[in-house]
């Protein structure tokens, strides 16, 4: 017991104490994760938008596969990434193997088809009318998609929230691709792991706390906007 | 009849899926201020028709003119749409205020929100919901979900409305008051419009011109009283209402009179025809009178035939009597004179029906059923 109360007592002052390392590492995290969820709306929401909208062959196949790879394990990713990144992969040449930018990579492979897969269901459940409505009302099919989009918003921001919290918590890809290096490709869930492994529990458990924190914090917000402004 | 350009005019539209034709229109058109309905059985291509007229459905082929001018796709399809508006059976709102709603197409326009304002406000009271301009549309009911709709659609001003059976799910007493309505800003707005639906007596009440569609075809088209009184063949009779619907053959010409054979008895009707013709006989069951003993010679132009009553049931406010009279005649009687009549099931009656009320179908073609 007295492990893990020295734990929070040392956790708390790490964090009241604005330790540098720790902020370093929180706004590592949050950068990295954030980049990957904002590449991930961009291909996942747009991806999504294409499958539930169009009918083509093989569309119940490709639903498959976005939903499969809405459970893509972190550790199969972060293998294909490191391969394919490493000096004489395909994409040695980018030289990105240990750096942030293959964290994103990573990340966001992991994001996509968790967004892909709540968007291509937040369009579907829509009335299948109502993209005949829009466009009988004048819309341009960008002003059809935007409307789509806003009408959809409530799903759509689950799936931000999905896709954040997916690669945040993640922790195998981001070891394999970013090689956890202080100051440098080290996160929240890199460095709890090495913390927990060198018994240095407060820290652990400090690293803990914040990321869960930090959590909270971006689905607080989301959730706020996701229910503000509802007419009553 | 209208002689100018019709606002709408489609040739040889063609529209397939899955390789089945769903839709094939010679030529379809609606005149500027008209109200054209689209009645038929479900799946026989009215929203079909409806989603190719307003180019938000791909035809294989087909030729359609917007005031005369060829509609090409692309940016004609496009400019053509912010021409039109469409209410569907669901009303399709947006999960914003009403006011909202209804602002949603000028806003697609890009008009400017003092604009928007007055035009919304307009159209709110037209429609009667201004009370519920700052509502939800998802806390609205049916009946003012559909309003909501109605406005949204007439509040761009279209040129021509296209209505997808908006009153199918709605309840009597709200379907009454919003085909009130409807009927109201139609013709305040002098709009053109084409209204699908399944139930004949609205079309009857709201189109001007009737279209009868059967497995993607047009089968006919005139005024309501004209599909009603002569329809064309037997689909459209039993659609339109015609419970007795006869096959006989002509035994005799008279003088602008002819006699048919039904099941050994003699029906006469007006018009003119060829001995030995086959033909059908349709007779509408508001044109059959009841009378418990049989008809004066006085009323010689009378088709008069003693039978028993097989079946009496209700239908609407009205009763449904089913006789056999050698053969099949229905009649529709109001419950006054059920009671004043004593009908029962089993008496014995007299009916009697026009010749003129008898419309007669030549070279009817063999409709399957």
């Amino acid at each position: 017991m007295d492990l893990i109360f020295e734990g929070i007592k040392q956790a708390f002052f790490l964090l009241l104490s604005f330790d540098r390392e720790v902020i370093g590492i929180t706004w590592l995290s949050l950068k990295i994760s954030g980049t990957a969820t904002f590449v991930s709306l961009f291909i996942g929401i747009s991806t999504g938008m294409v499958v539930a909208l169009n009918d083509f062959p093989g569309r119940r196949l490709v639903v498959s596969l976005i939903n499969t790879g809405m459970g893509l394990p972190p550790v199969v990713v972060g293998l294909f990434v490191t391969i394919f990144l490493w000096r004489n992969g395909p994409l040695g040449f980018l030289e990105i193997l240990y750096t942030p930018a293959a964290m994103i990579l990573a990340q966001a492979i992991i994001a996509t088809p968790i967004v892909t897969g709540i968007s291509l269901a937040a369009i579907q459940q829509l009335p299948r009318n109502l993209r005949l409505q829009i466009l009988a009302l004048g819309a341009t099919r960008i002003q059809m998609v935007w409307i789509l989009v806003k009408e959809a918003k409530l799903p759509l921001l689950a799936a931000v929230m999905a896709g954040f919290g997916g690669v945040i918590s993640e922790v195998g890809a981001s070891i394999m691709v970013g090689g956890n290096i202080k100051g440098y490709s080290r996160v929240l869930t890199t460095a709890t792991v090495m913390e927990t492994s060198r018994g240095n529990f407060d820290i652990a458990i400090a690293l803990g706390i914040i990321l869960l924190l930090l959590a909270f914090v971006i689905n607080a917000i989301l959730t706020g906007i996701q229910q503000r402004e509802r007419p009553r | 009849m209208n002689m100018e350009q019709p606002v709408l005019a489609v040739k040889n539209l063609l529209v397939k899926r899955g390789g089945a034709t769903v839709l094939d229109i010679d030529a379809f058109s609606v005149n500027r201020g008209e109200v054209v309905g689209l009645i038929g059985p479900n799946g026989a291509g009215k929203s079909t028709l409806l989603l190719a007229m307003s180019k938000l459905l791909k035809a294989k082929r087909g030729n359609m003119y917007f005031k005369g001018n060829d509609i090409e796709s692309g940016n004609g399809a496009f400019a053509y749409r912010r021409m039109l508006s469409m209410v569907f059976q669901e009303p399709l709102l947006f999960d914003t205020t009403v006011y909202n709603n209804i602002a949603s197409g000028l806003k697609i326009r890009g008009m400017a929100s003092s604009g928007i304002r007055k035009t919304v406000m307009e159209h709110l009271n037209r429609f009667g919901i201004s009370h519920l301009a700052k509502r939800s549309a998802r806390k609205l009911s049916g009946g003012e979900a559909q309003r909501t709709s109605l406005a949204r659609a007439f509040a761009t001003g279209p040129e021509i409305i296209f209505l997808d059976e908006p009153f199918s799910s709605l309840d009597p007493p709200t379907r009454e008051a919003l085909m009130d309505d409807l009927q109201r800003n139609l013709q305040e707005a002098g709009a053109t419009a084409v209204m699908a639906t399944h139930d004949q007596m609205e079309a009857l009440r709201l189109a001007d011109r009737i279209a009868v569609m059967n497995q993607g075809r047009i089968v006919q088209m005139g005024p309501p009283e004209e599909v009603i009184n002569q329809p064309v063949d037997e689909f459209v009779a039993s659609f339109v209402g015609t419970e007795t619907i006869l096959r006989g053959k002509l035994i005799k010409t008279g003088e602008g009179t002819f006699t048919i054979a039904v099941s050994g008895h003699e029906i006469e009707a007006v018009g003119t025809g060829q001995i030995g013709e086959t033909v059908v006989c349709c007779i509408r069951p508001e044109h059959v009178t009841i009378s418990a003993n049989p008809p004066g010679s006085a009323t010689s132009s009378r088709n008069s035939f003693r039978g028993r009553i097989v079946k009496i049931s209700r239908s609407g406010f009205f009763y449904k009597i089913s006789m056999d009279c050698g053969f099949p005649l229905v009649a529709y009687i109001t419950s006054s004179s059920l009671e004043n009549l004593m009908l029962k099931e089993e008496t014995q009656v007299f009916a009697a029906v026009k010749a003129t009320a008898i419309h007669v179908i030549k070279h009817s073609p063999s409709m399957g059923s």
